[in-house]
């Protein structure tokens, strides 16, 4: 009965509408209603996901729950949708955090807040569209019309400098997309459909691979975000208010990964085994430059943003250090670990950095202030909080035990196979990681009280404690008992592991 | 004398027809109804533009009918231009009214000259032959030139009429000695004729017709505002009542694209080789002009003129090309401006009124607080004009970059959407001064209800097109094929 639902149309179209919907109550005075449907649609939109999950087959790497219409005949392009281990827990991941979202916006947006949550639930939809489409343009139309509604969370509703933040972030992205546009066409051209199944039979030359990884890298890389092009990533997290924060880091920069394993790997596997060497050396760059930059900032947000383009480096490390390993042990078995661990840490590193960017909210709200030096001492006044971000911290710095440690661990004990070095550069991670992000508490949380302004701080609301609460539990869970979600993925990834490793060249 | 003339098949021309004995009739009607209830013109010419339409559609064959001695065509794609030029003009009579009436220029002949102007895109749409196409430019460039100058006490507007009426002359001459010198060298005007003749000409013959190409080709960039032929443009644009920059924004550009589909890809589709490369030249200059002058405009109404001078870029795109696909994606690409242009404008009609133009870009400050609801309007067809999915002004650009690297010319194809991001800056400044800046202007937005329910739509259309192109991208392959 619910398989015969256009599931996945309903997780997509739900949220949106429902969008239009708040933006009816757009009066000020119906603020209130307008939450409170946001709310409503947002945990309708979950509980949708939910049989996702249930009515998953675990033995196949097929796409599931799929749904395919002709949309433009023309051009050969279809309403295509559908989800395998890799996507289907990055939309439970979406329509998760954006309840989250909405909760935690619902006290501190004072102007336009039915605007507020409508951009949020159309973006929940946009977003799970990107995850659950199988038709390149269909995808591509989700990916940028995405843009929009962070385009405005940012300008409306960020701080002093969003116009510039949030007119760097769109610029940014959209100049990375526009060449995946340019190379989904040229496959089309050679293939004759949009279909991202079809793109992963075809048959392409070196260099024609190479170009189409190279961009694709730029559009991938660009929302990763991978060093060098990050620079937006601080000054979007900075300016965004918190949800807008929280819906960058968990969500939009686990698109720029799911790329290179949808896109990029599959379409051009010998591109990518040739351009191995520049993705684990961009990689470690991220893990290990980032991180230094991270241990300096002033800001906490900031530092937070820094500490996110840190641990993505470890997914697109998980990802690109196979080529290496099957080359040095011939076995499929080791490669897959690194693109399970990089999987993991996507998941892990939406649920911690969304934590920690609400923690920081929560701060916020109060104090109205990022800066480091004008905290000190919060535990003395907010003890519980103090233990909810000291939890979060160790769970962002790879402490055993919470989900941060899984993806990582999996990750560096992979690398250790493909190189020594690598492995070796990835592990200094946990001691810079646990660096800046146990000394920024440290200055943050313990300590004497550093002014009045701390002397008057009130412990969480019960609003504050419930999200948090949520949060702390998913990371434990996650941290303690991974195998629901390695169930999930295994077919899907040693699926995957035959595909990257298999030549495309025609002739060979 | 003999008598060897034959009546020639007039039902094909019907719409034509009944468009001039109309335009003449309100002319005349005019003359007797009171500034009081001057709204009747208004609705006389909405009601012509609709029977015509309806006519255009009833006459509609699927077979291409040729009459006047083969000098008037009757075919597919000229329906589907011309229906598209009668809706566009009719939205912009309906955005004109409110505007004419404050600024107390609501006369007669605004609706008669437009329609005229109509009848100009309908006989160059429809044309055939050389002759006829210079007969429907001129009818169409005369009408437009009066209709610029037509707020007479002011200068600016006169100023951008006299520049328009010289440059626009020249440009008609020298597509004149263009079509003269293909004339000479072919012996014939009719545009099956000239194709047929240049396919068995001799090589001492190519450098004459090489040279009437390239003045026809500059003819016609003069006439679509491509640079370098692009000066006219801001000027007449931002000159102009904003009423008529509207329409000389929109429907002249899809007449234009029949002439160029006329003369340049059926006359000439032998020379395509040699007209490539022009129009490469034009295109990738007309993108670089458009996009970052655009940047630096502060008044809105010209930078849609160089965004307009960056579109016809991209339609320029499709057409070297010189595939199926890539004339049926420009097109597609021609009919997606106008309706994009007519919103643009449609907006900056709205929130002018008597004495304030609400032309600058500041003008655009907080419009989501005083109206949240044509703030919305506006950026849809911003982003649409940037070509962010899901606005149909993406799929514009998609079906253009696609013919292009069908062609084999995906550097080219790199080139556009490189100007692309040039371009969405200036159009999410506008979005910027939108959403995220107080408001300056304060006053109510007031307006008619029809201006509002058509801009509405026209704006929905946009994101609704969007959702769902597969229609009217299925009506231009068809019209093409």
């Amino acid at each position: 009965m619910l398989a015969d639902l256009p599931l996945l149309s309903l997780v997509i179209w739900t949220p949106i509408l429902g969008g239009v919907l708040v933006l009816f109550a757009s009066k000020e005075e119906q603020a209130g209603m307008a939450k409170i449907i946001a709310l409503a649609v947002a945990v309708i939109t979950f509980l949708l996901t939910i049989p996702l999950y249930t009515s998953f087959d675990l033995a196949t790497y097929q796409m599931q729950f799929v749904e395919n219409t002709p949309w433009i005949p023309a051009f050969n392009i279809n309403y295509h949708l559908g989800v395998d281990g890799i996507s289907m827990p990055l939309i439970l991941l979406t329509a998760f955090t954006t309840i989250l979202v909405v909760i935690a916006g619902w006290d501190n947006i004072k102007q336009k807040t039915a605007q507020y949550m409508a951009a949020f639930l159309i973006m929940n939809g946009l977003m799970i569209g990107v995850f659950a489409a199988l038709d390149s343009i269909l995808f591509y139309v989700f990916w940028e019309a995405m843009l929009i509604p962070m385009f405005l969370i940012i300008g409306i509703w960020g701080g002093e400098r969003r116009v510039y933040a949030t007119i760097k972030f769109f610029l940014y992205t959209f100049l990375g997309s526009v060449f995946m546009l340019v190379a989904l066409i040229y496959m089309y051209t050679q293939s004759g459909t949009f279909g991202i199944l079809d793109f992963h039979g075809i048959k392409l030359g070196m260099t024609e691979q190479i170009l189409i990884f190279l961009a694709f890298l730029l559009a991938f890389a660009v929302k990763v975000p991978m060093w060098p092009v990050h620079t937006w990533l601080p000054d979007a997290h900075v300016e965004a208010p918190t949800g807008g924060s929280v819906i960058l880091a968990a969500i939009m920069l686990k698109m720029g990964t799911y790329g290179f394993v949808r896109f990029s790997m599959p379409i051009t596997p010998d591109a990518a085994q040739n351009l191995d060497w520049l993705m684990i050396t961009l990689s470690l760059i991220a893990i290990v430059y980032i991180a230094f930059v991270a241990l300096v900032q002033k800001d906490m947000k900031k530092l937070i943003a820094y500490s996110s383009i840190s641990h993505m480096g470890f997914v697109t490390l998980g990802f690109f250090v196979v080529y290496m390993i099957v080359e040095n042990t011939g076995s499929v078995q080791g490669a897959a670990m690194g693109i399970e661990g990089a999987l993991v840490q996507m998941i892990s590193h939406g649920f911690i950095s969304g934590a920690m960017f609400l923690c920081i909210g929560v701060m916020y709200d109060r104090m109205h202030s990022r800066l480091i030096s004008d905290y000190g001492g919060v535990a003395n006044t907010m003890p519980v909080f103090a233990g909810f971000m000291v939890f979060f911290a160790m769970a962002n710095a790879g402490l055993p035990g919470t989900s941060g440690f899984v993806g990582e661990f999996l990750v560096i004990l992979s690398a250790f196979k493909a190189n020594f070095w690598i492995a070796f550069l990835a592990a200094t991670t946990l001691i810079f990681g646990a660096a800046y992000t146990l000394w920024m508490v440290k200055r943050v949380i313990f300590g004497e009280v550093a002014n009045e302004k701390v002397a008057a701080l009130k412990d969480l609301n019960n609003r504050e404690f419930f999200i948090l609460g949520t949060l702390a539990v998913a990371v434990l869970i996650l941290g303690l008992w991974p195998a629901p979600l390695l169930d999930v993925m295994h077919a899907t990834v040693d699926h995957l592991v035959q595909q990257i490793t298999t030549s495309k060249l025609p002739n060979l | 004398m003999p008598n060897n003339f034959q009546m020639p098949d007039l039902m094909p021309a019907l719409p034509e027809m009944f468009l001039l004995t109309m335009a003449c009739i309100i002319l005349l009607a005019d003359l007797f109804i009171s500034d009081k209830n001057r709204v009747l013109t208004y609705l006389l010419s909405l009601a012509t533009l609709g029977v015509t339409a309806a006519l255009t559609v009833a006459m509609h064959t699927p077979e291409t009918v040729y009459t006047f001695d083969g000098s008037f065509v009757s075919d597919t794609m000229g329906d589907v231009l011309k229906v598209f030029v009668y809706l566009v003009t009719a939205v912009a009579f309906i955005y004109s009214r409110d505007y004419l009436l404050a600024r107390n220029i609501f006369k007669g002949e605004y609706f008669v000259l437009g329609l005229f102007a109509v009848l100009g895109m309908m006989v160059l749409i429809s044309a055939h032959s050389m002759l006829t196409i210079y007969l429907g430019l001129e009818l169409l460039s005369l009408s437009l030139y009066a209709m610029v100058a037509f707020q007479r006490d002011s200068s600016k507007a006169t100023e951008a009429a006299m520049k328009y009426f010289v440059l626009g002359a020249l440009a008609s001459g020298m597509l004149l000695y263009g079509m003269s010198l293909i004339y000479g060298i072919t012996g014939t005007l009719d545009i099956g004729g000239v194709h047929t003749a240049i396919a068995g000409l001799e090589d001492s013959k190519q450098i004459v017709l090489g040279l009437g190409l390239v003045l026809v080709i500059v003819g016609m960039a003069f006439k679509l505002g491509a640079v370098p032929f692009h000066m006219w443009v801001p000027d007449v644009y931002h000159g102009a009542p904003t009423a008529v920059t509207l329409f000389i924004s929109t429907a002249p550009k899809i007449a234009a694209f029949a002439m160029i589909m006329r003369l340049l890809v059926e006359g000439l589709g032998d020379l395509h080789a040699q007209w490539q490369d022009i129009l490469i030249i034009m295109a990738v200059l007309s993108m670089l002009v458009g996009n970052v002058i655009a940047i630096a405009q502060t008044n809105i109404k010209r930078m849609l003129a160089y965004s307009t001078i960056s579109h016809v870029g991209f339609l320029l795109l499709g057409i070297l090309a010189g595939t199926q696909a890539g004339y049926s994606a420009s097109m597609f690409y021609v009919i997606v401006y106008a309706l994009m242009g007519m919103g643009g404008f449609g907006i900056i009609i709205l929130l002018s009124r008597s004495g304030f133009e609400a032309d600058k870009l500041d003008d655009f400050k907080g419009l989501n607080d005083r109206s949240p609801w044509f703030a919305f309007i506006m950026m849809i067809l911003m982003f649409s004009m940037a070509g962010v999915p899901p606005a149909l002004g993406f799929y514009a650009k998609f079906a253009v970059l696609q013919a292009v690297i069908g062609a084999g010319l995906t550097w080219l194809a790199v080139v556009a959407v490189i100007f692309s991001i040039i371009g969405a800056f200036y159009y999410l400044r506008v979005i910027k001064l939108m959403y995220f800046d107080k408001a300056e202007d304060t006053q109510p937005i007031e307006t008619s209800m029809d201006m509002k329910v058509v801009l509405s739509a026209n704006g929905l259309g946009i994101l609704f097109l969007g959702l769902a192109p597969g229609s009217l991208l299925a009506l231009c392959t068809a019209a093409i094929g």
